[in-house]
């Protein structure tokens, strides 16, 4: 065993820190109804579904290039997105499968774009780290770390000057957080009072950097007093506590009030893309995290246990989840491969096309 | 009708113009709207469309422009201003990685009607990080277009064809050029010039200069000077460097057989060189000689006064570049 950049003392000492200063007890607010909450599990099943697919999927050639999987993250995108109404958007990260699923995305085109497939959200020219379902407001993930950061400040400034009642979420990571970018979007977007939600997922690892090794002070939250705007710390594996951050903090950015900073704190206690093969870490240390924390997991409890659903109920969607995943592997499978007189399609826009010609 | 305008002021209109046909029309740049940029390109934009439209910013470009990605995005129609272009390499993640590709990597659905705006080039001993032109980086890119006006006419004609479109436009402007003159239409008649159509500044039959930006005034006066000497040199103003106009240029060289590129900007790796890649490749048995480029060379802008006159190409290297190749040196 090489070094391990984490010790199974310290993760366990992270995870009781965890508990103590982060973990929210799981409990629906009074404004989602059983409905509500199961549709959210129903999402995060989603995205647990086709996540776990994707690796195996990977490994049988199906999928090409790069993924990087949602996975122990569902609760924050399916958490923060049931805050928004029709017509909000989102920002992604290189990490998006679930920003996608989250906003109401179509799992059959995403696995068609993952597969390259002419039918996928991005005519599988994108495929899973520039994944984008537009329609739904998901402006596009990116592969640059932090740098769709000042595009949700623009989606938000479309907002405030077209007097439009939107908001955008601008997901990021605690990696993110260290680019320049970071700073400035904050810094523009707080001082001219934006309706953007920053949403750093913080899931304590940049590749092989635990966040408290890049930046002195690990609380990602502390930084919103720098730039004049609330910060807060919630449990990222409870998409209640995001939810009711997020709800808050659009409210405050739909009276012009700006932004607000919400670390989704969690821990990613997978590989960092499907082909990583955690050589920097022990990854026993992981599990404590996938145990005790697993998001899915705690739901099914909760439903259980508070008696909103019963188990059989819990089961079904879980199930209808995995169903529609598979339903949608069978789709991209059989999807048509793009053709490559498409190469050349959607550089420009079609009036550029038309009067300067197809090959540029 | 027509009047005079300089450069500067016709930007100026272009831009009051724009602003008052399209209310989704922002800009946002350091002292873009109390000072009216320091050149005074914007100057009355802020006092008649307010601070909504005509945002002053922080000294941070990337957001600038990423900002003005969003926001494109989204349904504004953006100007994003870098006050030298030297300093376009700090939004550079934005512009290369995201402007350029959004649309190609979100599968078409993403219109990005977007202009950067900033003045390029050397000259007044402003030295290495105010005196640069980066044309050539930019029209490497798949996505982008790059425009690059030297005339009043121009400068306002394809501002508003730029602000227009649903493509993004590096719009550079000369810092040398802004007092330039020339006949402009009269307020209230709208025009536009279409991007990718080159325009002979000057008919001649002996040698074909194709000049960018700054270089097309200096290539006439040498012409000027030449035309005394018998020999007549045709100057093209190629206006737009992506999308570019070579079926102009191949039309000259077919009459010319002789082929100059002169810009501003250092040689290596420069647009001249695509440029003449290009002739070689598509017009190759019209060539009587071999092309020849007129650039700057190939060091970081110096501040004296003398070195940075080495540095910058002349007219009279021009001139020498045209009696080298018609054998009168």
């Amino acid at each position: 065993m090489p070094i391990s950049a984490i010790s199974m003392d310290e993760s366990l000492a992270k995870l009781e820190k965890f508990k103590r200063e982060v973990m929210q007890e799981l409990k629906a607010p009074p404004e989602l109804s059983v409905d509500d909450q199961l549709e959210i599990f129903r999402k995060m099943a989603l995205i647990r579904e086709f996540d776990t697919s994707v690796k195996d999927l990977w490994k049988q050639n199906f999928i090409y290039g790069l993924a990087h999987a949602y996975l122990g993250a569902e609760a924050v995108a399916v958490g923060a997105c049931t805050a928004l109404k029709k017509g909000d958007y989102i920002t992604s990260t290189h990490r998006g499968h679930g920003h996608v699923i989250a906003m109401g995305g179509d799992v059959n085109k995403m696995m068609s774009e993952l597969m390259g497939k002419a039918d996928g959200y991005c005519k599988g020219k994108g495929g899973s780290m520039h994944i984008a379902s537009v329609d739904d407001g998901m402006l596009g993930a990116t592969g640059i770390v932090g740098s769709g950061m000042p595009i949700a400040v623009g989606s938000a400034l479309s907002a405030k000057v077209l007097k439009k009642d939107y908001v955008t979420i601008c997901f990021h990571g605690d990696g993110g957080t260290n680019q320049g970018i970071w700073h400035e979007s904050l810094n523009l977007a707080s001082t001219w009072s934006l309706p953007v939600i920053f949403l750093c997922e913080n899931n304590q690892w940049a590749i092989a950097m635990q966040y408290e090794k890049a930046s002195k002070n690990p609380v990602v939250a502390d930084r919103a007093i720098g730039y004049g705007i609330p910060g807060v710390t919630v449990d990222g594996f409870n998409p209640f506590a995001v939810y009711s951050a997020v709800r808050d903090a659009a409210v405050r950015a739909r009276k012009g009030e700006g932004p607000t900073l919400v670390e989704a704190r969690y821990y990613r206690y997978i590989g960092h893309f499907v082909a990583d093969d955690e050589r920097y870490r022990d990854t026993t240390t992981n599990d404590p995290w996938a145990e005790q924390m697993d998001p899915i997991k705690r739901m099914r409890e909760y439903f259980i246990s508070s008696g909103t659903a019963d188990e059989a109920k819990v089961n079904a969607v879980y199930d209808s989840a995995a169903k529609e995943v598979q339903g949608a592997i069978e789709h991209a499978k059989a999807a048509p491969e793009p053709l490559a007189d498409t190469l050349y399609n959607d550089i420009y826009s079609p009036e550029f096309v038309q009067r300067f010609g197809g090959e540029l | 009708m027509s009047r005079t305008l300089t450069i500067k002021q016709a930007l100026n209109e272009a831009h009051m113009e724009e602003f008052e046909r399209d209310p989704r029309i922002v800009i946002l740049g350091c002292d873009v709207g109390i000072r009216g940029n320091p050149f005074g390109l914007t100057k009355g934009l802020y006092e008649k469309f307010g601070g909504e439209r005509v945002r002053d910013t922080p000294i941070s470009e990337a957001a600038i422009v990423g900002t003005c990605l969003g926001a494109a995005a989204t349904g504004l129609r953006p100007i994003a201003e870098i006050l030298y272009s030297d300093w376009i390499t700090i939004p550079m993640d934005q512009i290369v990685n995201q402007i350029a590709k959004i649309r190609y990597m979100f599968g078409g659905k993403i219109n990005v009607p977007l202009v950067i705006r900033a003045p390029v080039g050397a000259g007044g001993g402003q030295a290495a990080q105010h005196s640069q032109s980066f044309e050539s980086w930019f029209s490497h890119v798949p996505g982008l277009q790059v425009v690059m006006p030297i005339t009043p006419y121009d400068a306002k004609g394809l501002f508003k064809t730029a602000i227009r479109g649903n493509d993004p436009v590096l719009f550079f402007e000369h810092k040398r050029g802004y007092e330039i003159q020339g006949e402009v239409p009269d307020t209230g008649v709208d025009y536009t010039v279409p991007f990718g159509e080159a325009v002979v500044r000057r008919e001649g039959k002996d040698v074909t200069i194709v000049a960018i930006s700054i270089m097309v005034h200096k290539a006439l006066a040498a012409a000027e000077i030449l035309s005394g000497l018998g020999i007549e040199c045709e100057v093209i103003d190629p206006r737009t460097i992506y999308p570019f106009d070579y079926d102009t240029v191949i039309k000259s060289v077919s009459k010319t057989h002789r082929l100059i590129v002169t810009h501003e900007s250092n040689r290596r790796s420069g647009i001249g060189a695509e440029i003449v890649s290009q002739i070689v490749e598509r017009a190759f048995e019209e060539l009587d000689e071999k092309p020849v480029i007129v650039a700057g060379l190939n060091v970081p802008m110096p501040y004296n006064r003398t070195l940075e006159g080495i540095v910058i190409p002349s007219e009279e290297k021009i001139k020498h570049a045209v009696l080298q190749m018609m054998d009168r040196v």
